[in-house]
Order: C-alpha cells, then sequence, then structure tokens
C-alpha cells in the first residue's frame, strides 16, 4: 500500500484513522520488534506484529558448530538470563548422552537459574514501570540487578552474557565466598525490595494504568501456548519446576509456591512477578545452605570432561586430548530428546537430534516469547495505544528468544 | 490413568494412522502419524477427557535429507503436546515430502499460527488451509527455504529497501 493513497483519501480523515508504526527501534519495543496499528481516534482498531529483526538463524548455527560450540549463543537468546538458557541447553545434550552431573553442579546450576530468574523480572518490571512514567522502582531494581551480576561474576567471570555450564559440568569451580556472598546479597536484597514493592503495589497511579488492561483469559492464553508468569497470571496452573522437576536441577528438595493470578491484566503479570521474586528470594535461602560447600562439579566421563589445564601443560597426550576435544568436539549417540526448564519467561526448551557426530542433527529452541508475541495483537486490539506500552512491556517479550 | 494406557488407547482408536511408538532419550513416546489424519488424532487427543493434550508446547519440523527414512518423506513435522493435567508429554511426528502440504493445527491451536509460519519460512512445508502462510522471519523477497540441509549456511541474500507494508492492516 503506498502512502500517497492514505494522504490523499478524505475517507480515511472522516473516520480519524491514523496508521501508527512502533518499532523495530522504539524505546518501549526493547529490542527489534514492529507493531504496526491502525488508530480510531486513540483506540487500537487493528494491529500487525512484525518478528525477524534479530533473526541470526541460531537454529542452523545450532547445526553447523560443535556441541561446545553452541554454549556462547544460548547466552544471546533471552540474555537478560543466559543462565537459565546455559543450563538447559547444557542438560539437553546431556539427556542425549545419559550423563548424570554431580550433585553439588545440580544445586549451584539450580542457583544459577533462580539467579537469573530476579534478574529477569527486576528488568521486566522495571522497564514496565519506566514506560509508563515509574522511574524510580527501574533504578532501585537495576542496582539490585547490578549487585546480583556481580555474583554471577564469582562464577564465570562475566556479567551479561555468561557461558558457565559445560557439557557434563560447570566452566569453573565456585570460589568459596560464592555461598557466603549470595546469601549475603540475599538479605540486601530482601529488604531492598520491600521498599520497591511498596513503590508499585498499592501506588494509585500504577493500579490505574495497569488494572484491567490487556486482558488474557485463560482460555485465550491457553490457545496461545502461554507459559511462566503470563500463564499464571491468566490463571493456567502451570510451572514445570512443580510438574516436570528435572532430574539435573534440584527443584525436589525446596519448598516453595507458585503464585497463580485470576484476571490475567497486566497488573496480574506484574504481581506474579513480585511474587516469584520472593519465592525465589525463599528457593535460593534453601538452596544456599544445602549446597555441598566441596566435591566435584565434573562427571567422571572421559567423553566430556574437559582436561585440566595441569594435566595439558605437562602431558603430550593430555594435549592431544584437549586439542582433540575443542576442535573436532565429541561424539553424542544418535537419537532425540526435548529437555525444557522453566525459564523466567516461561518454558524454554532444547529440542535436539542427533545422528552421531560432533554436530547436532536438528537444534529446535523453543522459547517463550515467540508463542507470546502473536498474542500481542488480540491483546491490544480496542485498547488504547497508550496501554499498548503496558501490554508490550508486561508479557516481556525479548527478541534475542523471539527471533532467535 | 497411566500413561501405557493412554498410549494404548490412541493406539486402539488410530489403528491404522498411527505406527511405530518409540521412546526419546528421556523417555518421552513418540508417534508417527499419516499425514491424512493428523488433525483427527490432534483433536482427539486435545479433547478426550482421559488424555488432554491440551497444550502446544512446540510445533516445528525437521529434515532427513540423505537419512534412509528420507524415501518415507523428507520432511517430519512435529508436533510437541504437553498436557497439563497429567504434567505428560506426547510427540507426535507427520511425514511430508517436498512440496506436500500437512494440514493447519491452527484450527486446534491459535499458536500454532506463527509456529506453522516459521515452519515453512523455515523448510517450505506449506500448511493447508493456514490463514496468513507468509514468511515469518526471513524478508519476503526471500528465495529459498534456510533451514533445509541443502542450503548452505554462510549464503545470503542482501535486501537494501524495505517490505513493503501488510495488506492485511488496511483491510477492514
Amino acid at each position: 500500500m503506498n502512502r500517497d493513497k492514505i494522504q490523499d483519501s478524505d475517507e480515511i480523515y472522516e473516520d480519524a484513522k491514523i496508521f501508527v508504526n512502533i518499532g523495530p527501534s522504539h524505546p518501549a519495543t526493547h529490542g527489534t520488534l514492529r507493531m504496526m496499528c491502525r488508530l480510531n481516534g486513540e483506540t487500537i482498531e487493528k494491529s500487525v506484529s512484525e518478528m525477524g529483526y534479530l533473526h541470526r538463524a541460531m537454529e542452523k548455527i545450532g547445526e553447523n558448530k560443535t556441541y561446545h560450540q553452541f554454549i556462547p549463543y544460548t547466552d544471546r537468546l533471552n540474555y537478560c538470563s543466559a543462565l537459565n538458557n546455559n543450563v538447559t541447553y547444557t542438560m539437553a545434550i546431556e539427556n542425549l548422552m545419559g550423563i548424570e552431573v554431580p550433585e553439588r553442579t545440580k544445586y549451584i546450576r539450580t542457583i544459577c537459574c533462580e539467579i537469573a530468574r530476579i534478574i529477569d523480572h527486576l528488568v521486566c518490571i522495571g522497564i514496565n514501570a519506566v514506560d509508563l512514567g515509574a522511574f524510580t522502582f527501574f533504578l532501585y531494581g537495576f542496582h539490585q540487578r547490578e549487585e546480583a551480576y556481580t555474583l554471577i561474576e564469582m562464577l564465570c567471570g562475566s556479567r551479561l552474557t555468561t557461558t558457565y555450564t559445560r557439557i557434563g559440568g560447570l566452566g569453573w569451580e565456585p570460589p568459596t565466598e560464592f555461598l557466603p556472598a549470595l546469601r549475603k546479597w540475599l538479605d540486601g536484597f530482601e529488604t531492598a525490595f520491600d521498599e520497591m514493592d511498596r513503590l508499585l503495589t498499592n501506588n494509585q497511579i500504577w493500579i490505574d494504568r495497569t488494572k484491567g488492561v490487556a486482558v488474557f483469559t485463560k482460555e485465550q492464553a491457553m490457545a496461545y501456548s502461554f507459559t511462566g508468569p503470563c500463564a499464571r497470571a491468566s490463571n493456567i496452573n502451570i510451572d514445570l519446576r512443580r510438574d516436570q522437576p528435572n532430574p539435573g536441577l534440584k527443584y525436589d528438595v525446596v519448598d516453595f509456591d507458585i503464585p497463580i493470578g485470576t484476571n490475567g491484566d497486566v497488573y496480574d503479570r506484574y504481581l506474579i512477578r513480585v511474587a516469584e521474586i520472593k519465592e525465589s528470594v525463599k528457593i535460593l535461602r534453601q538452596l544456599a545452605d544445602r549446597c555441598p560447600t566441596s566435591g566435584p562439579v565434573w562427571v567422571e566421563d572421559k567423553r566430556v570432561k574437559i582436561p585440566s589445564k595441569e594435566r595439558v601443560h605437562h602431558s603430550m597426550e593430555a594435549l592431544i586430548h584437549h586439542f582433540k576435544f575443542f576442535m573436532e568436539g565429541f561424539d553424542v549417540p544418535a537419537g532425540e530428546a526435548y529437555t525444557a526448564t522453566e525459564g523466567p519467561n516461561g518454558e524454554v526448551g532444547f529440542y535436539v537430534i542427533s545422528r552421531g557426530g560432533p554436530k547436532a542433527a536438528r537444534m529446535r529452541i523453543r522459547s517463550p516469547s515467540f508463542y507470546m508475541f502473536q498474542s500481542l495483537d488480540e491483546m491490544v486490539e480496542g485498547e488504547m495505544i497508550g496501554d499498548l506500552v503496558a501490554a508490550m512491556g508486561s508479557v516481556n517479550i525479548i527478541a534475542g528468544e523471539l527471533d532467535r | 490413568m497411566d500413561r501405557e494406557k493412554r498410549l494404548e488407547k490412541i493406539k486402539n482408536k488410530f489403528s491404522s494412522a498411527v505406527s511405530a511408538l518409540e521412546y526419546d532419550k528421556v523417555g518421552c513416546p513418540i508417534l508417527f502419524c499419516s499425514k491424512e489424519k493428523i488433525i483427527e488424532l490432534l483433536t482427539f487427543l486435545k479433547t478426550d477427557e482421559a488424555l488432554k493434550f491440551e497444550f502446544l508446547a512446540d510445533l516445528t519440523a525437521y529434515d532427513d535429507m540423505g537419512q534412509p527414512e528420507e524415501s518415507q518423506g523428507r520432511f517430519v513435522v512435529v508436533y510437541n503436546l504437553y498436557s497439563p493435567h497429567s504434567h505428560d508429554r506426547l510427540r507426535i511426528k507427520v511425514r511430508a515430502n517436498d512440496g506436500e502440504a500437512v494440514a493447519t493445527a491452527t484450527v486446534l491451536w491459535k499458536a500454532a499460527n506463527w509456529a506453522e509460519r516459521e515452519v515453512w519460512d523455515m523448510y517450505g512445508i506449506p500448511f493447508e488451509g493456514h490463514p496468513d502462510l507468509r514468511r515469518i522471519m526471513m524478508d519476503q523477497r526471500f528465495e529459498g527455504h534456510p533451514q533445509r540441509k541443502d542450503y548452505y549456511w554462510r549464503k545470503y541474500q542482501l535486501f537494501l529497501d524495505a517490505e513493503p507494508m501488510p495488506e492485511e492492516l488496511l483491510k477492514g
């Protein structure tokens, strides 16, 4: 459709219809996605969303890189919670190979997942609030997030793109001061989060902007395969941490509640995220108490264990092993497996098919954002244009995992 | 009702359409279904009181080019179902040759809309009855289907100007 035609036609002016294009680079989209809306006055009559601006052919890359080489790519899926993607991906390959990692690794991975959940929710709520004009929560949230990144930095040396897990183990053993630092952070965070909670939860302006906005019923959410906090806000009682406890993670030993919402509006999604952060703090405390402070983090499996640096530097055989391991990769027996965890946004799954050899035949990444973004059109039609930003923020679309 | 009984029930009802039951590495059952019966099977799985696989966790496909199974159909469309009631997973697979259409699952799940568009975009498997089968990741002018095994992974196509506006927005 050419724009001259729209501008020249008097009919369109009579109905006061305006086309508004939001994205791909708009401050409220937080990533490269695009929504085109036809407005009647301020009401959205029709909306068409488009994606693909951040498509990096992750799945194709996954078929052309060795299993280890793909770990850094998983950071770039949901970059707000890179640790969770690392853990899910390595578990998917371990499931294919039938490897069971040591107990200590399971605990540390579960801790990683929960830290990732907290920071992802902080970003989501903070940015949703910024878009609606509440700047304070964002600043407090990002302060806490930076502290959490310092914890992650203790584990793997990097803050955002972690690449922490390895198939059969962890990149580095956590330092002895990690667990005390985690407890200390949790204490500070809990107090700070109580204050942050009070900034928004009973704030009349926030309630007016979010309550009853972008309502999605249980049936709608089910039809669109909602998972994670958005599904639970729409009164769907699913959580993979409880429903399908993965043997590679330690959710079966901790005690936690799963908050369920009723209305499925932006306010409920906010409340669910707040409640989940509090639950995650509870989980982290229990895990920090139970996590073994010593013991192996690597599985004793010659196929996947990276030879130690001391041996590589002092023995020819270990050097050759190291070289072949990283240049050629390792064989994964033929077969397929779908491994999913409850990520901060919903079900993050890796469907990997191997035909033997060091590269996957199919590397499907099931991302929650992909399934939730397509519902946004239905969610915002009939709403005000100003509420679109609220809806978009509450669903927490991360372009990295949306386009892959 | 446990998993064995559920699978038995499916196999009894669709004895002609469903072949070979397999298990994947984590013990998730996989059923191959004939192309003609797929929607009937999915409807049964979704609506049956005892099964209730109400949740389409994922819809994807893969390319079997160069594999011994290629003769039965080069592409495999995968429906990854999840039941929020029994917390069980089930994977349904359908084989299709190059150019053969598979019936759309959008009649059952709206979520299948974009997932099928992605499969069409990446593998070139058309979905019969799909309301809006356009490319989703790639530009509309893109040639070929990039996830196919015969598409070289470093090949790229460059488009310097923007895509035209979708007609859908201007209608109705």
